[in-house]
């Protein structure tokens, strides 16, 4: 007999799941868009690193939520997009934001095609190393050839323009990156979660959670299998590279550091700790672990070993993650109620 | 006429002739059994029509194409399913979804990424439709991992019709569950079966559910076959019964 216990899955739940979510996405789409106003720009700025990490993270998670693929290789997209960016401004000389976005994209789509190709017929721990092994090669190139890439001094980034030049970042930088760019990245961040969500709602994205779920039965349905690995890697891949193009002008430099396999682990690391299993785990991680990391750099130059502990400590308390314990508790609290 | 045929089918797992030199053939709109001994080579030649090993010689011919040298992909469009012996199911996803998972794959409707798939209203309805046929329309909601071995059972070939096979292999759909429910469960298999005028092979050990519920009864024994008749043919052969069956009357 059936155990009463099964709970249904997240799929099948339907339209009362998805007046949920168009809710919970409503209001942090206003708390969001009153961030600016109502708290220092120190920390506007903050949370705008944080969702574009989110960018990123959510396009880590198509590969391991939702096709099952661990990529330890996610630092080398997100270094060609903040590259991209970077060599356009030394040699084309463009500063508009728009063109950036759209050479990261192309520039880690082609990036992403190549790699994807090498990786996707494997899987396990050998395709967790080629991914790990591919991005060192990127982290290599960009520190030896120091007169393309400005090895470890990195290239700067100055202010873009946004909206084809009607914003410009002449001002104070700022308060530039505290109101106009952070709005800038938050609509740029919902665009990726609307489509995103599609993506992972779509047959698409059912043809990739059956990969994940039983592979050989996915086969003998009628998937097949690389290909749609490779079109998810792709896409994961161009997720990434669109935050790395957003990333550095709010940096400012960018420098081989975040092509080393280190911050493919923080990657991992922060969609591991909002929980891979949620939709809206990698976000949510993206945006605590930027901010724990960036206070543990401010209190202590033993950041490393004080992150570490926390996360350590944060994994192991919450196995499914910050977002997988909520939900774990509010069914508690509806059940109790 | 012949659906399925294989001709000279051979192989070999280093010394282990797993299939060796088989003619098979599954005609149109029969139910026929596969039985033999553990290690007879049953499971192999499925696996070798069905796409999962490559045949070390001999030819697989489907409807008078050669499939031979086919993906499993191109296996599927052509027309043949299967179930597997230890149920294949994705686990995490409920029983309508994996019907319908397996629809939209059919109809090339995976490649669709800018659209939500709850929207398809067609593929959802059939999906229910299926899991109707199956018995299984109250379980729809609930994970495939969490339904009995029984409902498993029935959910794995209900996931393999879904792609509207003409030929549907079935390796043991009874193994695993109680005897009380090997009846229902083939009474539903062989009455969607013949119902839509499909064939189907089944790899079986249960002789009452063999003599039962087949058209016709293939033997092998040691990776080449035996014996090819009628149940009762078969019941009367000698060499099936001292190899396979058993004295008379112990089934």
């Amino acid at each position: 007999m059936s155990t009463p216990a099964v709970t249904e899955s997240a799929i099948a739940r339907g339209s009362g799941s998805r007046r949920h979510v168009l809710r919970g996405a409503v209001a942090a789409a206003g708390l969001l868009a009153v961030v600016p106003w109502v708290v220092p720009p120190y920390t506007a700025i903050l949370l705008t690193y944080g969702l574009i990490m989110a960018i990123g993270a959510l396009g880590f998670n198509l590969l391991l939520g939702y096709t099952g693929l661990l990529s330890f290789g996610h630092s080398a997209y997100f270094g060609v997009g903040a590259y991209v960016v970077a060599l356009m401004v030394k040699y084309v000389r463009v500063g508009s934001m728009e063109l950036f976005l759209l050479g990261a994209i192309i520039g880690s789509a082609i990036v992403t095609a190549v790699f994807g190709w090498v990786c996707v017929r494997y899987t396990r721990i050998f395709f967790s190393i080629l991914t790990l092994a591919l991005s060192q090669v990127l982290w290599s190139l960009a520190f030896k050839f120091f007169w393309v890439t400005g090895g470890t001094d990195g290239l700067r980034v100055p202010t873009p323009s946004l909206l084809g030049g009607l914003v410009t970042g002449k001002g104070d930088k700022t308060d530039f990156m505290s109101h106009a760019y952070y709005y800038y990245v938050l609509v740029i961040f919902f665009a990726c979660v609307v489509l995103m969500w599609v993506i992972v709602n779509s047959p698409f994205g059912k043809a990739l959670q059956a990969i994940r779920d039983n592979e050989t039965r996915a086969e003998f349905v009628g998937v097949q299998i690389w290909r749609y690995r490779f079109v998810a890697f792709l896409v994961s891949g161009v997720f990434t590279g669109l935050a790395g193009a957003l990333w550095v002008p709010l940096n400012g430099l960018t420098t081989p550091d975040i092509i080393h396999w280190s911050f493919s682990g923080e990657i991992v690391f922060m969609t591991v700790l909002g929980g891979f299993r949620s939709f809206a785990g990698p976000i949510i991680g993206a945006v605590v672990f930027n901010y724990l990391k960036t206070y543990a750099v401010g209190y202590t130059v033993y950041w490393q070993l004080l992150l570490g502990v926390v996360l350590v400590v944060l994994v192991l308390s919450l196995p499914t993650g910050i977002v997988g314990t909520a939900e774990r508790l509010a069914a508690r609290w509806r059940r109790e109620s | 006429m012949s659906l399925l045929v294989t001709k000279d089918l051979v192989k070999y797992f280093g010394d282990t002739h797993a299939v060796d030199h088989v003619d098979f053939t599954v005609k149109e709109r029969e139910v026929l059994a596969l039985i033999g001994s553990n290690g007879a080579g049953k499971t192999t030649l499925v696996n070798l029509i069905s796409g999962l090993f490559a045949p070390d010689s001999g030819r697989i011919l489907f409807r008078g194409q050669d499939v031979t040298h086919e993906s499993v992909h191109g296996r599927i469009r052509a027309g043949i399913a299967r179930s597997f012996q230890l149920v294949n199911l994705f686990d995490q996803l409920s029983t309508l979804d994996n019907v319908a998972l397996t629809i939209f794959s059919r109809d090339h409707k995976t490649k669709k990424l800018a659209s939500l798939a709850s929207a398809d209203s067609a593929v959802w309805d059939e999906a229910y439709d299926i899991l109707g046929l199956f018995g299984l329309e109250a379980k729809a909601r609930m994970l495939a991992g969490g339904v009995s071995q029984g409902e498993r059972k029935l959910l794995d070939v209900a996931v393999a019709y879904a792609l509207k096979p003409k030929l549907l292999f079935l390796d043991e759909p009874t193994s695993g569950v109680s005897t009380r429910e090997k009846t229902p469960i083939m009474d539903r298999v062989t009455s969607v079966v013949r119902s839509t005028g499909i064939s189907a092979a089944i790899i079986e050990h249960d002789m009452d559910v063999v003599f039962n519920y087949s058209d016709r009864i293939v033997a092998m024994h040691q990776g080449a076959i035996l014996a090819d008749g009628t149940p009762d043919a078969i019941r009367r052969n000698a060499a099936v019964t001292t190899t396979l069956i058993g004295s008379p009357g112990a089934h």
